[in-house]
């Protein structure tokens, strides 16, 4: 292999030379001005009277103006009425007594219990759910099979499905009365009113998060580099982990991060499971309701706000993520 | 290595691929497949390759039955139209892939691979490149990468599916004859 005569050194020289130098230099983007069109405000202040006025009569490129600030002022009169005030009020209602109150209420035993729950149940499940997430997008991407566009429809039942019947199927299931009840009983393991209830309808609702995110992309970047490096004789545990896990990790933490909102933040279907045992089987969103049905509005909204704040900074970070995702794209 | 295919066919629902192909290739030859899109080119390097499975038909490699191997078995190289780089991978990483994949017993050490994957990037006139991304590379540059990735493996078959289609004309002149030359120092 060491004797070969190259030509590459040739073949580049001569690729080059074939693209002339001005024809470079007019792609180039500073350059890349179309005549008539002044493409910055600079351009335009230093062009003829008459450019200028055409473009100050009517500029095509653009919405009438009244008509954009209609629209803008529409999506932000919204958005702070339903959004911003909303929970600026939370904020505003958990600090209404001062501090003292807001910080007694947020170490108060049972809130303290709540927010252990609460964390715990979200991390089993996201853990849960980053794991099936992955095999359940894996299995519809990579594998062709009889069924396919049921299971497609399946991982979505979760989004459509009310949660009050997600936790209704679990009690039917593992309640005392449910169909595995009495055994359950019999060999003393607790999963309705207690934390296994709590995580399994947790992660019911939470599942479409991680696979939908991962689906399209994985679809995207179909099974190309699955294959050369199977040819190139690595295993498929190999594969999957320097391969295809690379190629999707923003879009899998982007999926975490929204599974693990939405499983903090998950009232209905817990609701039915929990039990609502004070200090024991009540999450966050569960004990803000019973501060709130007992008139303990400063406590309800000390514990909303940590809830929303969790909120915030998953949301900051689904920010980030996003913009680092952008950037790896753009590289590409 | 001779390649021998016997009466291979392949359909994709109703359409039929590959329809009865009979083609044998001797130890040391270079063949190219010609044919308009859509004829079966693709289909019929990916069943060598082991990537697809026909209906019905053999295939042999040396007389082996080759069917009865799996991709990771059969070791073939495989050029990718598309060119398939890792693109979170470093030009260097990409081909040493192949060669950090190998089962411990015959995998090389670090130095060796280091040495091995610097002695393909300079084959490739890619030499400085290693710690470039895909990303960073133009077409050719990343067409022979591809290249050194398939050959890291020391293929004894290395299939290239369409690989001129992105370059242009003087470039894949200049590859097609280095290509002749590397098939017959082989």
């Amino acid at each position: 292999m060491t004797d070969i005569e190259l030509h590459w050194d040739d073949a580049f020289a001569a690729n080059r030379k074939s693209t002339p130098d001005h024809v470079r230099g007019r792609l180039s983007p500073e350059n890349a001005v179309l005549p008539g069109f002044p493409s910055q405000p600079q351009a335009s202040r230093t062009a003829s009277m008459s450019v200028r006025k055409a473009t100050r009569a009517r500029d095509v490129r653009a919405d009438p103006a009244p008509m954009r600030w209609a629209i803008i002022g529409i999506a932000v009169t919204f958005l702070v009425l339903f959004i911003v005030v909303p929970l600026l009020n939370v904020f505003a209602q958990a600090l209404a007594r001062g501090f003292g109150a807001y910080f007694a209420a947020i170490v108060q035993p049972d809130a303290i219990a709540a927010i252990e729950l609460t964390l715990l149940a979200a991390a089993i499940s996201v853990g849960l759910n980053l794991v099936f997430g992955v095999i359940a997008a894996w299995t519809i991407t990579k594998y062709e099979f009889w069924g396919k566009s049921v299971l497609i429809t399946v991982i979505d039942l979760p989004f459509s499905v009310s949660p009050v019947i997600a936790g209704l199927v679990f009690v039917l299931l593992f309640g005392a009365q449910g169909y595995l009840g009495p055994w359950l009983q019999e060999h003393d393991i607790k999963v309705i009113f207690a934390l296994p209830g709590i995580v399994l309808a947790t992660v019911f609702v939470t599942f479409p998060f991680v696979a939908r995110e991962l689906i399209p992309l994985m679809r995207e970047q179909g099974t190309r580099d699955e294959e050369a490096a199977l040819t190139l004789g690595a295993s498929g545990l190999r594969t999957f982990f320097r391969v295809t896990l690379p190629n999707v990790k923003w879009a899998l933490l982007y999926g975490v991060l929204l599974c693990n909102a939405r499983a903090m933040g998950e009232f209905g279907a817990v609701s039915v499971v929990s039990g609502h045992v004070r200090g024991e089987t009540n999450t966050m969103p569960l004990h803000i309701e019973v501060l709130y049905n007992e008139y303990q509005f400063t406590a309800a909204f000390a514990v909303a706000s940590l809830l929303a704040l969790l909120a915030l900074v998953t949301l900051i970070a689904k920010v980030v993520l996003e913009g680092r995702a952008t950037n790896a794209a753009n590289s590409e | 290595m001779r390649i021998a295919l016997h009466d291979v066919t392949r359909r994709f629902g109703a359409f039929t691929a590959l329809d009865r192909v009979n083609l044998e290739v001797e130890s040391g030859e270079l063949i190219a497949l010609l044919g308009p899109s859509g004829s079966g080119k693709t289909t019929l390097l990916r069943i060598i390759a082991g990537l697809d499975w026909p209906d019905e038909g053999e295939v042999h490699f040396d007389g082996e039955d080759a069917l009865s191997r799996s991709v990771g078995e059969r070791n073939v190289g495989f050029v990718f139209q598309s060119y398939a780089l890792f693109r979170h991978m470093t030009v260097f990483e990409n081909v040493a892939f192949g060669l950090r994949a190998r089962p411990r017993r015959s995998r090389p050490g670090e130095a060796e691979i280091r040495a091995r994957v610097e002695r393909l990037l300079e084959l490739v006139q890619l030499g400085p490149f290693g710690k470039r991304y895909p990303a960073q590379l133009s077409g050719g540059q990343r067409q022979r990468i591809a290249l050194a990735r398939a050959l890291a493996i020391e293929p004894r078959i290395l299939l290239l599916d369409e690989p001129f289609g992105a370059l242009d004309a003087k470039v894949r002149k200049e590859l097609r004859r280095w290509l002749r030359q590397l098939a017959a120092a082989a």
